[in-house]
């Protein structure tokens, strides 16, 4: 389990204090899928980051199973069994994408199983398994490998920031299934997503709703996603193709 | 075959990935004299008269055989120039392997200068592989000035790989490439410097005959307080292809210069240049710490595989 208590997160904007999150508290419990959702710019990211180690809180504290995380580093935090798919996955020159599966899982993982990972993301691994992670691969295909290191690392707490951004309409039809399936095989671990899908926050167990940098609202789904219909914060996916001019917010 | 020590061995196994006596043709060059020899029906290897050095002579059709001609020095103050030419028959299919280990625990400098003359036959195919490296902890400098030549003739293609990750003080690095009509050069280099070495590679390459081509893709690291400079031309002088790529990445206090040169003298010449020298990418260590690793393991798997 995962807790955020009174989490704050201030930078300097030319001068001026800038208050991004702002005494932000709720939990990811165990089993739980948590899905965050609210208009652009709310600091959904950024709570995503302060959750990683990525950022560090201005105020308040974060903890994982009751053990205060807030000075942790990356390293230690991921070592604990936080993972991080990001927004917009890294690219490497150089590195393959057995590579990266096998630094994700900590050991020297065999093809077969690095396969698994891939077809579990709906890659056919005898494509991927030997290609570089560059730019010569499509931001779908990026996406689905920076998920599957996250499931190589058989993480405590996944965190998911915007998954579907960047994507296809096709690729995000997959990747729903993709969540289904991590949803089913929680067991003794928790999933929070960020995204403003509508597909995505009808599997979600619990919705928080970030505005402003404060929590605007958090509860069951059947209790906040009737609130968030027709709002940017619940996207029909197929309703942003058909809007012309629509960006989906 | 002469016996060896062990750090000959280490050195063997650093330059040429050789755990045993090769199989097919070689020479073993050990401090400036063969510690063993072979020549096969279809390649023949024989030492110079005039100059210290071999001629390698590989017969027309010769398919799928090796050549190893690695070279071991270990004893400290030693300075040699060897001239290896190879004469690769029509049609040919061979790999060739080169390559040399220093191994410096003395005072004074260790120096091999390596000049390689390739004669490519018509429609020959040569992969050709050289590894540079370096050891011992004497105030000697390990230096290595590898010159290499070769000449395509018509429809021929050269691969070539060349290696220097670790332990050469002062390198100077001359390749020149001249390709007929159809011929076809692949060259892949990994450099890395650190410490205060110094490393200089320049690449002339003249695309004489329709139809020729050349990429030359050099991926570099310079840390510490090393410094590189990369100077690779390609001259087009028919209908052909060429180009050269300079992708590195600088630590520390490292400093490189790249030098692209394209040099069209056919109106149906297509050249092409790219070059980027940067530090690796914050979001790269950030995301494999995410992954569990520190830092410092970070920063060697982004290097480690870049240098692939």
């Amino acid at each position: 389990m995962l807790e955020l208590k009174n989490v704050s997160f201030g930078v300097d904007d030319g001068g001026q204090k800038k208050e991004i999150i702002k005494d932000v508290s709720f939990s990811i419990p165990d089993d739980k899928l948590v899905v965050v959702t609210g208009p652009n710019g709310g600091g959904k990211s950024t709570l995503a980051r302060l959750i990683a180690g990525i950022e560090k809180p201005t105020k308040g504290k974060i903890l994982m199973n009751g053990e205060d995380i807030t000075d942790k580093s990356i390293t230690e935090r991921a070592k604990m069994g936080i993972g991080f798919a990001f927004q917009q996955p890294v690219r490497f020159k150089g590195l393959d994408v057995l590579d990266l599966l096998r630094i994700a899982a900590g050991k020297n993982l065999s093809v077969g199983d690095a396969c698994e990972y891939l077809s579990s993301v709906g890659l056919c691994a005898r494509d991927y398994i030997g290609r570089e992670v560059n730019a010569s691969l499509s931001g779908g295909e990026l996406k689905r490998i920076e998920i599957a290191t996250v499931l190589a690392r058989g993480c405590a707490v996944s965190v998911f920031d915007e998954p579907e951004a960047g994507i296809d309409l096709w690729s995000f039809q997959n990747l729903i299934e993709v969540f289904r399936q991590l949803r089913e095989k929680i067991k003794d671990s928790s999933i929070m997503i960020i995204s403003h899908q509508e597909r995505i926050l009808e599997i979600a167990d619990e919705i928080v709703v970030l505005k402003g940098g404060v929590v605007d609202r958090h509860g069951p789904r059947d209790e906040v996603l009737p609130f968030l219909i027709g709002t940017s914060s619940a996207i029909n996916a197929c309703s942003v193709l058909t809007e012309k001019g629509g960006d989906g917010k | 075959m002469k016996t060896l020590d062990a750090i000959e061995k280490r050195l063997l196994v650093e330059v040429a990935d050789l755990h045993k006596v090769p199989e097919g043709a070689y020479n073993i060059r050990l401090n400036s004299a063969s510690a063993g020899r072979r020549s096969t029906e279809n390649i023949e290897i024989t030492p110079k008269t005039d100059v210290s050095g071999l001629e390698i002579r590989i017969k027309p059709g010769t398919k799928h055989e090796n050549v190893h001609i690695p070279v071991v020095m270990t004893e400290s103050g030693l300075k040699e120039t060897v001239y290896n030419d190879f004469y690769i028959g029509e049609g040919a299919d061979v790999l060739i392997v080169a390559g040399c280990g220093i191994d410096n625990c003395g005072n004074q400098d260790s120096q091999h200068d390596g000049i390689h003359r390739f004669y490519v036959g018509r429609g020959a195919k040569v992969k050709y592989v050289e590894k540079h490296y370096g050891s011992g902890e004497g105030a000697g400098k390990r230096i290595l000035n590898p010159v290499t030549e070769v000449y395509q003739d018509e429809d021929s293609a050269v691969t070539m790989e060349m290696v220097q990750i670790k332990g050469v003080d002062d390198t100077e690095r001359v390749t020149k490439a001249v390709l007929k009509a159809g011929a076809k050069l692949v060259v892949k280099e990994r450099l890395m410097t650190h410490g205060k070495q110094n490393a200089i590679s320049t690449y002339t390459v003249e695309l004489d005959g329709d139809g020729a081509s050349a990429d030359v893709v050099s991926r570099a690291v310079a840390r510490d307080d090393s410094y590189q400079k990369f100077d690779a031309k390609i001259v087009g002088n028919a209908a052909c292809y060429g180009h050269t790529e300079c992708d590195s990445i600088i630590m520390d206090n490292g400093k490189i210069l790249a030098v692209p040169g394209l040099e069209a003298n056919s109106v149906d010449a297509s050249l092409v240049h790219e070059a980027a020298i940067g530090k690796i990418a914050g979001e790269q260590i950030t995301k494999l710490m995410t992954l569990g690793l520190t830092e410092a393991e970070a920063e060697e798997q982004i290097i480690s595989g870049f240098l692939k």
